[in-house]
């Protein structure tokens, strides 16, 4: 499934709405979560999921063509854990 | 500080964005949410260009031990969540800073 697949579906749903509410719908839900997540902010959605950001410290790496030791600095990066919920129900039947 | 941020702030940024009532916002992100999780739990891939995607892992058996009691016991064969951000968000998030108004929301 694809966003416009989602967009789609859910126009389908709600017929007594424009298509282009729907896509900003879709839309909204996305950016809101990318800023919560920019700002170091955490996102619960009970039943789904979270998002949060986990930090990654500063590392010494190689790259693996040269072998060659390179500094990596710590950064962060964008994190999702499975809701009890949905993580039963890919499990179900 | 970090906060929290749950269904009822994706509720009320609808309700501001879209000019939906509050209730209708609600049952918007739930349905959104509910056909996410139809489509993981059928197996299929979710696919978010500029977000990110939502894959179903199929994991073999294997042993484990209980950590109490060292006790061996099998874990058997499931299905695991992988989600996989794309380069905007792992971007927007390393820089602390999306703009929300440069977003293209009709793609």
């Amino acid at each position: 499934m694809t966003k416009s697949d989602l967009i789609l579906r859910l126009a389908e749903k709600n017929p007594h709405l424009y298509q282009r509410d729907v896509e900003r719908i879709v839309a909204t839900v996305l950016d809101e979560i990318t800023a919560a997540l920019a700002r170091g902010d955490r996102v619960e959605l009970r039943g789904f999921g979270a998002f949060s950001v986990k930090q990654r410290g500063a590392r010494i790496g190689r790259n693996p063509r040269t072998g060659e030791s390179v500094r990596v600095a710590e950064k962060s990066v964008p994190y999702f854990k499975t809701g009890k919920e949905l993580r039963e129900r890919l499990n179900a039947s | 500080m970090s906060e929290t941020i749950t269904r009822a702030q994706l509720t009320e940024a609808i309700y501001q964005e879209v000019g939906l009532s509050r209730n209708e916002s609600a049952d918007l992100v739930e349905s959104v949410l509910s056909e996410v999780a139809d489509a993981l739990s059928r197996g299929e891939m979710v696919k978010f260009s500029s977000f990110g995607s939502f894959s179903v892992r199929s994991k073999t058996q294997r042993m484990g031990r209980n950590p109490k009691t060292g006790e061996e016991v099998p874990i058997l064969p499931r299905r695991v969540l992988v989600f996989k951000p794309s380069n905007v968000l792992k971007n927007a998030v390393n820089d602390g800073s999306y703009d929300l108004e440069l977003d293209e929301p009709h793609k």
